[in-house]
């Protein structure tokens, strides 16, 4: 099933991917040079950035999907090269983090009205997306590198951007675990490219089959070492620790980079390591893809086990997101293509859902003060909407249809299946259950329990018509709609499951 | 080569320019009003990148087989008595970057040490520093662009003592007892380092009768004789350079000193001897593998991690700056054993590539990282690294520049660094030389420790100082510009390192 109808390109031009990164990068640099009062410059700069960023998304999907290719080189130095393309499974990802990023962009400026340093925030805000957009997009290892470290440090300062000592600390100990890795990562790297000759991505796999099969060991080394570089951002066990920790940074930039770019930059680093470097069937052989799917499957099972006990409500989520997490990486690490479609498209489907949940928490906090599950009692009378949208998110996060999340599911279990490999579903069904076991409570504490008598809901004096400001509403809607509609409508050509299956279809895992 | 001319000039002539040009403004700014203190700056910085430029474009243009210009200054003398000038692609690419730096520094300083208009002023001790930093500072310029276009060993000695004496004086200039007994001990260990340089070159000239580089290069110089005289002249710089185990007199120095005195010295003027060093074990000797070059290599690598961890204990600001710089420069030192190695291929190239780079890019980036810490030392009149919490809220573009250049160091994205410690990675692991790349590695992250210390003092909103006094926009301006030029290293170096390769021996084209 291809998106694709007979057209042409309505844009042919190669460096559509440099503009792609442009657009957020340099609103970036400008918001670094306006002054913290210019409020209204600042807006324009970012929502005419994200918006710009989504034109050329278009154009760039339309272009592929009839039939384009587009990439855009510069060479740093001899043998090095920044390469970004945009093909089908880079754009996968710059889609999700495009239409997140505009929508995150809105809910980020009514958040944080009135705070401190919105300049630095926002500014280093297009930076991640920047530093994403070069990831989804980076057409060799050297570029892929360049971009994820660059990430590790343009995160920094959103971590650390409320400057209490809790924010200082979380900060702190994310930059260990980021750049530890990192480091491990372009050890990794260039270890790959004297051992191959090269950095270049490919379609399955660069990796000289018959030279791994002379040193399968040497090149099970290799893929450890940038496993282990990519493990962090990609929150698997037992490197996972940084992320409940960060919580502790804005809701916005838990929603947008906890939930879809920092740690999906790992998750498709691990899709390109298994896909674009080594290759399916190479990595089996040498038993890297086991150690991949037996990691994750660990890690599906060990995060929602520990997001039972948590009563903090954004740190319930950030447990919850490194067990997703690992859908992605068990699913690309599978032999059958079902089981790819199914890891992939989890990708989308687990960012446009956490990111839902993020923004709900976001709301609940800023709203009403409500940060701890204990004191959600009856809080869906006071906030329905932002209830709804939670009930929904919670819901495809378990896996019920018709939410998105039960097509990843569905996916993953028969692809597992078709490899033979039965025991992935009993770790599907546990997950679910687990899945359930921590959402439902929630769920039924918000709609069903009274108050208790000693929380004080925060309320913002004057009435309102609506239950929240509108800037943090409407995205929030917006994003639990999309995960309503990218499952029921899943079908669709350019759903994010057709997409997937585009993607598979032309070969480009 | 049609036409040897350079917009109808001997191009040869811009290498007197590079030597002479600075002398001139020394001698204006010796009359020490701000007017003709701001003229001398200005002729010094415009031919130094005058000539740096013409230079560059000579030999990319002209004679891209890598040698050179040849000119013979003083009145008529033939070679062994007149002073002779050679520019190949490594000391144009040192003029260049000594040109970059220093035009930031000369800028910097001409409001850093406050307004000398008045005849009281600058007749005061503080005035003093301001009345002489230009015109020993141009003079240290005039003596590094000579020692980098010098073509035989005695001029390089004399050039050396020139080096070391304005430059303890710089040390001198901050009136303060701390900066007097620094200044002497630098001044000490500066001359003892040239007795060993002289000796040196007086046994080399018992043993072949001659001085210049090129002759003695033709020599093949070999046998006991030759090797003590290596020794001497390596003991000599190397303690001019500050390698472990001759860095003590380094921090106290760079720390003491003004602030453009400290960025100058720790950017530049160590570079001089370094060059030497390159200069005589490269081209004079010619490198091969053996005990020298792994001496060399350890010591880097005690400099690497002995500098770091001293870097990290540090609760001064400009002596954490200072103590890593003793850490940086081994990894100068790291690069001849990587350079040496019998396996030389490609990657041998990479070694000279990477750590030339290397040696640029720190140039940029500690000199950003020591005109930044001068505009917060100047904010807050005082410099420990408690003095500065919450700077970065109160001077962003310092601390910006200050990031950049961390960043660098510590071999991220998307600075120089990074690149420079990718080819210093491959050309380490290609030689299955692991020991070095491990310790390449753990020298980022050890740099990374102490620059985020910085940061985290600099984020640090509890405790802001009680004293602020604002910065002028012209000093913060020229640290950031000077930390965009590393972020521009990392981003493209191709035409540097081509003109860098064309003057390895046995690998240019």
């Amino acid at each position: 099933m291809t998106p694709a109808t007979p057209m042409a390109p309505l844009v042919a031009w190669e460096a559509l991917p440099l503009a792609v990164l442009l657009s957020s990068l340099l609103p970036g640099i400008g918001i670094m040079l306006l002054a913290e009062e210019q409020r209204r410059l600042r807006t324009w700069l970012n929502l005419g950035g994200a918006l710009l960023k989504l034109v050329f998304v278009g154009l760039l999907l339309q272009g592929v999907a009839a039939g384009g290719s587009y990439a855009w080189r510069l060479q740093v130095v001899p043998g090095l090269e920044f390469s970004l393309v945009g093909d089908a499974l880079a754009l996968l990802f710059v889609t999700l983090s495009a239409v997140l990023w505009l929508l995150t962009t809105v809910y980020a400026i009514g958040y944080l009205e009135g705070g401190a340093n919105r300049r630095r925030f926002f500014s280093f805000f297009s930076l991640c997306v920047t530093a994403t957009t070069g990831i989804a997009m980076a057409g060799d290892l050297f570029t892929f590198v360049f971009f994820f470290e660059a990430l590790t440090w343009a995160t920094y300062p959103l971590v650390v951007h409320v400057g209490t000592p809790a924010a200082i600390e979380a900060g702190r100990r994310y930059l260990v675990y980021t750049l530890v890795s990192g480091a491990v990562l372009v050890l990794g790297a260039v270890w790959f490219q004297v051992e191959t000759g090269g950095v270049a991505f490919g379609s399955g796999g660069v990796v000289d089959a018959a030279a791994a099969a002379e040193a399968p060991g040497r090149y099970l080394a290799i893929f450890l070492v940038l496993l282990a570089g990519l493990s962090v951002k990609a929150a698997l066990f037992p490197v996972h620790g940084w992320l409940p920790v960060a919580m502790v940074a804005p809701a916005p930039v838990s929603a947008l980079l906890h939930a879809v770019a920092v740690v999906k930059a790992g998750a498709f680093g691990v899709t390109r390591l298994l896909h674009s470097l080594f290759g399916i069937e190479l990595a089996w052989d040498i038993g890297a893809a086991g150690i991949v799917a037996a990691l994750a499957a660990f890690t599906i099972l060990y995060g929602s086990v520990r997001a039972l006990a948590q009563d903090d409500l954004k740190r319930l989520l950030a447990f919850s997101t490194v067990s997703q997490l690992s859908y992605i990486a068990l699913g690309v690490a599978l032999l059958t293509p079902t089981g790819q479609i199914g890891g992939l498209v989890h990708l989308v489907h687990q960012g446009i859902m956490k990111i839902t949940l993020f923004f709900c928490a976001g709301l609940l906090a800023e709203t009403v003060g409500v940060k701890k599950i204990s004191e959600m009692g009856g809080v869906a009378r006071r906030m329905p909407v932002t209830m709804m949208c939670f009930s929904v998110a919670a819901l495809g996060m378990i896996g019920i249809p018709p939410v998105a999340g039960f097509l990843s599911k569905w996916y993953l279990g028969v692809g597992a299946l078709e490899a033979g490999l039965p025991w992935v579903v009993g770790v599907l069904l546990v997950s679910s259950l687990l899945n359930a076991a921590y959402f439902l409570p929630v769920i039924r504490t918000a709609f069903l329990d009274a108050p208790a008598s000693d929380v004080a809901w925060k309320s913002g004096g004057r009435p309102r018509r609506l239950e929240a400001d509108w800037r943090l509403l409407v995205p929030t809607v917006l994003v639990a709609l999309l995960s309503l509609l990218s499952g029921v409508f899943g079908g669709w050509a350019w759903s994010p499951l057709g997409w997937t299956e585009f993607i598979v279809a032309q070969g480009e895992l | 080569m049609t036409d040897s001319t350079l917009f109808g000039v001997d191009p040869s002539l811009f290498g007197v320019v590079a030597v002479m040009g600075p002398l001139v403004g020394a001698m204006v700014a010796l009359r020490g009003t701000p007017r003709f203190l701001r003229l001398g700056l200005g002729i010094g910085a415009f031919s130094a990148l005058l000539a740096a430029g013409t230079l560059w474009i000579a030999l990319t243009r002209l004679d891209p087989a890598g040698e050179v210009v040849v000119r013979t200054l003083s009145g008529g003398w033939g070679a062994p008595l007149g002073i002779e000038l050679r520019a190949d692609g490594f000391a144009v690419v040192m003029l260049a970057m000594t040109a970059l730096v220093g035009c930031a520094v000369s800028l910097y300083s001409t409001i850093y040490f406050g307004d000398i208009s008045s005849e009281r002023v600058r007749e005061s001790p503080a005035g003093r520093g301001a009345r002489f930093f230009a015109p020993l500072w141009l003079l240290v310029w005039t003596a590094l662009n000579g020692i980098y276009l010098s073509a035989d060993l005695f001029n390089l000695y004399v050039l050396l003592e020139i080096v070391g004496l304005a430059a303890a004086a710089i040390v001198t200039l901050a009136v303060t007892g701390k900066a007097t007994v620094a200044g002497l001990r630098y001044l000490l260990v500066s001359l003892v380092g040239s007795l060993f340089f002289l000796m040196g070159v007086a046994l080399l000239y018992l043993e072949v009768g001659v001085l210049s580089l090129a002759g003695l290069a033709e020599a093949s110089l070999s046998g006991p004789l030759p090797a003590l005289a290596l020794a001497f002249m390596t003991v000599g710089m190397a303690a001019k350079t500050a390698l472990f185990p001759l860095h003590g007199w380094l921090p106290p120095a760079h720390a003491a000193a003004p602030a453009p005195g400290s960025a100058v010295l720790s950017a530049l003027v160590v570079k001089g001897s370094f060059y030497i060093i390159v200069r005589l074990w490269v081209d004079v000797y010619g490198i091969g593998p053996g005990a020298g070059v792994l001496t060399l290599g350890v010591l880097g690598g005690a400099a690497i991690l002995w500098g770091s961890a001293l870097a990290l204990r540090q609760k001064s600001l400009k002596r954490l700056i200072a103590y890593s710089t003793a850490a940086q420069l081994g990894y100068l030192f790291v690069m001849f054993p990587l350079l040496a190695s019998p396996e030389g291929t490609a990657w041998n190239a990479d070694a000279w590539a990477g750590g030339i780079y290397h040696a640029l890019t720190h140039a940029v980036a500690k000199a950003a990282m020591f005109l930044a810490a001068g505009s917060m030392t100047y904010a807050v009149a005082r410099d420990d690294l408690k003095a500065i919490s919450g700077i970065a809220h109160r001077l962003p573009m310092s601390f910006l520049a200050f990031g950049l250049g961390g960043l660098a160091l510590a071999g991220l994205p998307p600075t120089g660094g990074f690149v420079a410690k990718w080819l210093l990675l491959r050309a380490a692991i290609a030689q299955g030389g692991w020991g070095w790349a491990v310790l390449l590695v753990l020298g980022g992250l050890l740099t990374l420790a102490y620059v985020m210390k910085v940061l985290r003092y600099a984020l640090d909103r509890t405790d802001p100082p009680e004293v602020f006094r604002a910065v002028p926009r012209r000093m913060e301006w020229s640290a950031l510009g000077l930390g965009v030029v590393a972020v521009g290293l990392g981003l493209r170096g191709q035409e540097i390192l081509l003109l860098l390769e064309s003057a390895l021996p046995g690998v240019g084209p």
